[in-house]
């Protein structure tokens, strides 16, 4: 062996070693990332071309039947597909800009710009529907909103004599948006706070000594720097949101009626493991669980782009100056 | 702009911040607040910003109590050590920011932008953002937004810290300068001495909240009323130690272990009126090292500052701070003698640190 060839040779395994460390702080991230998620990816994948179901599930596995794209066919044609389909992009945007991401801003703008101690009080009350269990959590609106004699608001309607409601089955949509809401607005509000606290203080007054009021500080000061943080909840909120169906499922079970309320990972779910008479069509239900692992990857990789993620994380923007 | 202020108290919640502030500044007069971090004139200058609003007490700008005046309608201008630029803003956005806050024509903006930013020497940067700026011209563009509204009152909070040491010289000369030039009541907080005195008309000394001083440099240097003032101001400080002054045969002598030093009647005589032990001050300048001194003491460090010698000697348990020409050759250890010009000595009480030369 030549000098020059065992040096290389050290050299490609003295790099590997220098690597190492990296890649053992990397292991923990990357090992949950391929047992929870690149895994299961793959098993749905697969799932979603065959026809497993439980009419035709047995022991036997292996009569499980390769079917191509035949679930995709049928969901494409399924009658309910579009209705379900807009559903959730209705859910999606309206919960979003009300709540993860407007009324998010209004709070944390508003307990950035009073006392410091009942900032925090009111941040904290925020975060209850978040930390709450969204059983638990969904009892106490359910219980609320309930038809008279039970719920709470409806009581009150007959104690001033008012006419009483079935609020959850004559507004549906108002209280999925309000239950998700509420739960949403801690996420924004945390990151908004954080942001709207690092900027530097002397900036803040800065501005209110230029002439500025606190409302046009918000608007030519705050605002543009936490640019960043919005983009950042947008995004993750986007695609948080479009997978969420627990409060949903729990709320209205995609109701009342015929999918009035259903939204798509609330399909998936339905189709794949609750479906009425028993007959879960695990197969089917994939198809519907990967074209929305499709949508979620291609708005991630669109919102990476466009809103160049890689500088975010090379420096704060907040403390650029 | 006169500005007046009576029994000025902030607090934040039990944390005093600055009590019982008593200060009136002249239209056009340039005032220095000099202290150390956490005395009270950062506070003072936010109040007058209207960023904290008083406790207690009255601020008065010309004849308009100012109190809970918002920070905007106070046609103030201020300079932060920060310098406080905002990052997504071009220069120009920078500074034409408090014009387009009252509303000036586009057209005015531009003029007005144009004009103090040839003034501050910017003129050629107005495209960039404060991120690509060096400090030295980012701190000219915060001054150039600090001017370009016209101010009656300009504040400056610790402006020139950020900037190496070079720099800074130029940049003192500048806002001296532009201040006698422009005449606008100002501000300046520092806690560098240097500063203060070069270039402040007068000088208010802050500790703990409290107001120590309100002089001129002069004043300040040559007749401090507080032992405070006196070791703040001058560089290198002033040494102190404790001596015992007392009368005899015509004279009054000082008298301290390995000590004894003979002074006139003019401050022997209000020195030697306390009982016990009084605190003896000398600037460094006043002590000598010569042949001719009648104080032995031996050198304990030499440090060279390049156009003089910065010596530490040992007299006894004491130890004096002493200038001595770079062209000498003192080492460490080397016996000398000391000559004290008793004519620059101050005396102070112990107990309450207050002068016994100079009354307030």
């Amino acid at each position: 062996m030549s000098q020059r060839q065992e040096k290389r040779e050290a050299h490609s395994r003295s790099a590997w070693r220098s690597h190492l460390g990296a890649y053992g702080f990397m292991a923990p991230a990357g090992i949950l990332v391929i047992i929870f998620f690149l895994i299961p990816v793959a098993i749905v994948l697969y799932l979603s071309v065959t026809n497993l179901a439980s009419s035709n599930f047995t022991s036997d596995l292996a009569r499980m039947e390769f079917i191509g794209l035949k679930n995709f066919r049928t969901l494409f044609n399924d009658q309910f597909a579009r209705k379900i389909f807009f559903n959730t992009i209705f859910y999606v945007l309206v919960t979003l800009s009300f709540f993860n991401v407007g009324l998010a801003l209004i709070v944390s703008l508003l307990t950035t710009h009073i006392d410091r101690n009942a900032g925090f009080f009111f941040r904290a009350l925020w975060i209850l529907p978040r930390i709450t269990s969204p059983v638990v959590y969904i009892l106490i609106w359910k219980r609320m909103m309930a038809e008279a004699p039970f719920g709470i608001i409806n009581q009150f309607n007959e104690i001033l004599g008012q006419p009483t409601f079935n609020y959850v089955s004559t507004n549906p949509w108002v209280f999925v948006v309000l239950v998700n809401g509420f739960i949403g607005v801690s996420f924004g509000m945390i990151i908004f706070t954080s942001a709207i606290e690092s900027i530097p203080r002397d900036l803040l007054n800065a501005s209110l000594v230029d002439g500025s009021s606190k409302l046009q500080r918000i608007r030519y000061v705050i605002l543009p720097l936490i640019r960043w943080p919005l983009l950042f909840v947008v995004t993750y909120q986007t695609l948080s949101l479009l997978t969420s169906f627990e409060e949903i499922l729990l709320l209205t079970d995609g109701g009342p009626g015929l999918y009035r309320t259903e939204v798509w990972s609330l399909t998936a779910f339905h189709r794949a493991l609750s479906n009425y008479f028993g007959n879960a069509q695990w197969g089917y239900g994939s198809a519907f669980a990967v074209l929305l692992v499709f949508i979620g990857v291609v708005l991630a990789v669109i919102y990476m782009r466009v809103f160049r993620f890689d500088e975010l994380v090379a420096e704060p923007r907040v403390e650029a100056l | 702009m006169r500005i007046t202020i009576d029994n000025l108290t902030k607090k934040f919640g039990d944390v005093v911040g600055v009590e019982d502030l008593t200060l009136h500044i002249e239209d056009g007069e340039f005032v220095a607040f000099l202290g150390p971090s956490g005395c009270g004139k950062t506070t003072t200058l936010l109040t007058l910003a209207g960023i904290y609003k008083p406790t207690d007490g009255v601020i008065r700008f010309g004849d308009r109590v100012v109190n809970t005046v918002q920070p905007k309608d106070r046609n103030i201008g201020m300079v932060f050590q920060s310098y406080a630029l905002y990052p997504h803003m071009t220069v120009f956005q920078n500074i034409a920011y408090p014009l387009k806050l009252k509303k000036v024509s586009k057209a005015d903006q531009h003029d007005r932008v144009r004009q103090v930013a040839n003034v501050m020497g910017i003129g050629n940067l107005l495209d960039r953002r404060p991120g690509q700026l060096s400090g030295g011209q980012q701190q000219r563009v915060a001054l150039g937004r600090a001017l370009v509204k016209e101010p009656d009152i300009l504040l400056f909070d610790e402006p020139l810290s950020n900037l190496d040491a070079r720099l800074r010289l130029t940049m003192r000369g500048e806002i001296k300068h532009l201040q006698k030039n422009l005449a606008i009541t100002s501000i300046y907080v520092t806690h560098d001495q240097v500063e203060a005195m070069t270039m402040a008309d007068r000088i208010a000394v802050m500790s703990g909240g409290h107001l120590q001083a309100f002089d001129s440099p002069d004043e300040l240097y040559n007749r401090p009323k507080t032992q405070f003032v006196a070791g703040f101001v001058g560089n290198p400080p002033m040494n102190f130690v404790n001596v015992e002054v007392s009368q005899a045969n015509g004279s009054y002598v000082a008298q301290a272990e390995a000590l004894q030093l003979t002074l006139g009647a003019e401050r022997g005589e209000p020195a030697a009126r306390s009982d016990g032990e009084v605190v003896l001050g000398m600037r460094p300048e006043d002590i000598q090292i010569s042949d001719a001194g009648d104080v032995a003491g031996e050198i304990f460090i030499v440090e060279p500052l390049g156009r003089e010698d910065l010596i530490d000697v040992r007299v006894g348990p004491h130890s004096f701070i002493v200038l001595a020409g770079a062209e000498t050759q003192y080492q460490a250890g080397d016996p000398v003698k000391l000559s004290f010009d008793m004519g620059q000595s101050q005396f102070f009480d112990p107990a309450t640190e207050r002068s016994l030369l100079w009354r307030q």
